[in-house]
């Protein structure tokens, strides 16, 4: 068994996702944000709610509070540092393939609702958000 | 007599399994047991040399599997003490010999009436009775249990409680409650007692006579034998007087257009085609343990308890070692269970972590989720060893 105090298992609980997860980027709160949305994983537990200030549809700032499992706290964080003057329409056409990209490894399939929670969240916040504003 | 584990895990071919190169240690035997090869070639010599629909047809394989199906319900039965097969109804799980109790039980009831359950009720023992509840206007309540997740306040118990539901062994906790007893004290009150025994059949020698219950719902699956195999006991004087739960083939005596009449037990309450091969297999399991002796498993599993309390550097929820079935729950903090969970998978460990289908229970502990080890008949003190080094690697890689 391998005791070395820097082995990170296979990969998955690498360096940088711990460091997301230890120190999450654009924790907290936004006052006066364009709209928050929570999403919740309920088979596991894990939970975020977003907040987000918009201007003509682009992403102008966004934080973020949660709890739960490594892998969807600190996947959140790396999103946070890319969706920041993106449009709603490129956050709608995000896939799985992007979240994989940010956490640079394949989590496999039981853990991919945690890996998926803060894109979920994402989407459904803008989605809830166009169709209030369009609806009233 | 002791167990010979190296001769128990030479019957247990999925323990020669590699995990991401490591060696299997399996610990998550509260949520489903491996099963031994006597138990699976049973089975597979149902399907191979008998194979047939049971309880019709005329034919040598009808003949066979009815009584390789029916032997099967009398071995279930000797392994429990019950009196006679009659009591042993086979299902598909705990879930569905509880369901089967809430629904048939609370058909006479009247609303006000109350069904008492306790705060460490696994899913299965609430939701089923919470519903029927709602239908027919019936208060629900919960024993508190105590700092060491054990019952002692029984205040909740009164004339007004119509079905006292409890776990015998808790699925998170590790606590056993005394049964004997609080089945006294409903039935002072006039209530009927259902056990939850999915915890505590597979690992200790439980009689149900003595025991004192009315009822006790557990899985085959829990103690080597197949998914899709349960057992509700019943007492006989009160399941002839109960309704079916499914109806259909088999469960009928006589039917003609205007009405039906039932079959004899255990069959009223087994309806359509049976899980005949996950009966049989069942049988062989309770062979198994029989010739391993329950007593015995007990003792080999008290011992590994003792063994992991005193070496896991974690605190473990529930009753202190002495008190503590082999069900161990426990926060590692800052380590979200799940993460642990994987992480543990990486050296060849399964345990489980989560709610354990026990989200009030997390609430009252005040954790999102704990991770679970569990033991049986094929762990040892390496396995447990191996846990704690990779606790200790855990903590290490989120500290």
């Amino acid at each position: 068994m391998n005791l070395d105090p820097n082995y990170v298992g296979d990969g998955l609980y690498r360096e940088h996702i711990l460091d997301h997860y230890k120190h999450p980027r654009s924790a907290g709160k936004l006052d006066n944000a364009s709209f928050s949305h929570r999403e919740l994983n309920a088979s596991c537990g894990d939970e975020v709610t977003i907040f987000v200030n918009e201007k003509k549809d682009v992403i102008d700032a966004f934080r973020f509070v949660g709890k739960g499992c490594a892998i969807s706290q600190a996947t959140i964080s790396m999103l946070s540092e890319v969706i920041v003057g993106k449009t709603f329409s490129d956050i709608m056409q995000m896939q799985r393939e992007d979240i994989l990209e940010l956490l640079g490894i394949d989590v496999g399939a039981q853990r991919t609702k945690c890996m998926m929670l803060g894109l979920v969240a994402l989407k459904n916040g803008i989605a809830l958000y166009q169709a209030k504003r369009e609806y009233g | 007599m002791s167990l010979n584990v190296s001769a128990v895990r030479a019957d247990f071919p999925i323990l020669q399994r590699k995990i991401h190169g490591k060696r299997l240690v399996y610990l998550d035997s509260a949520a489903t047991s491996q099963k031994p090869r006597q138990v699976l070639e049973s089975m597979d010599q149902y399907y191979t040399q008998k194979n047939a629909n049971i309880h019709r047809g005329l034919h040598t394989l009808a003949e066979e599997a009815t009584l390789a199906y029916e032997e099967a319900h009398r071995k279930v039965a000797s392994f429990i003490g019950a009196t006679s097969m009659e009591e042993v109804i086979f299902t598909r799980n705990t879930t569905e010999s509880l369901n089967l109790l809430a629904y048939s039980l609370t058909q006479k009831l009247k609303k006000g009436d109350e069904i008492l359950l306790t705060q460490m009720e696994h899913h299965s023992n609430i939701v089923p009775w919470q519903q029927m509840a709602k239908q027919r206007g019936l208060v629900v309540k919960y024993l508190p249990i105590n700092a060491t997740g054990e019952l002692e306040d029984f205040s909740h118990l009164n004339t007004k409680t119509k079905i006292v539901s409890l776990a015998h062994t808790s699925n998170v906790l590790g606590t056993t409650n005394n049964i004997q007893k609080i089945a006294k004290r409903a039935h002072e009150v006039g209530a009927l007692c259902v056990v939850d025994a999915a915890q505590s059949v597979p690992h200790k020698s439980v009689n149900v006579r003595t025991l004192g219950a009315d009822f006790v719902a557990f899985s085959g699956h829990k103690m080597l034998g197949p998914t899709g195999s349960g057992v509700l006991w019943g007492k006989k004087s009160l399941l002839d007087g109960m309704s079916p739960f499914l109806y259909g083939g088999d469960m009928i005596n006589e039917v003609s257009f205007q009405g039906s009449t039932w079959n004899t037990l255990p069959w009223k309450f087994e309806a359509g085609t049976s899980a005949i091969a996950e009966g049989i297999g069942l049988g062989a399991a309770v062979d198994y343990l029989t010739r391993l002796g329950m007593d015995a498993i007990e003792a080999h599993e008290k011992e590994l308890v003792k063994y992991a309390f005193k070496t896991l550097d974690v605190e473990i929820h529930g009753p202190p070692a002495e008190r503590h079935a082999g069900v161990l729950s426990f926060s590692l903090p800052g380590v979200h269970p799940h993460d642990l969970a994987t992480l543990l998978d990486h050296e060849g460990i399964a345990i489980r972590g989560g709610t354990h289908c026990a989200m009030p229970l997390m609430g009252l502990l005040g954790v999102a989720g704990t991770a679970r080890a569990s033991v049986y008949i094929y762990n040892d003190k390496s396995d447990i060893d191996a846990l704690a080094d990779s606790l200790k690697k855990a903590r290490k890689v989120f500290a």
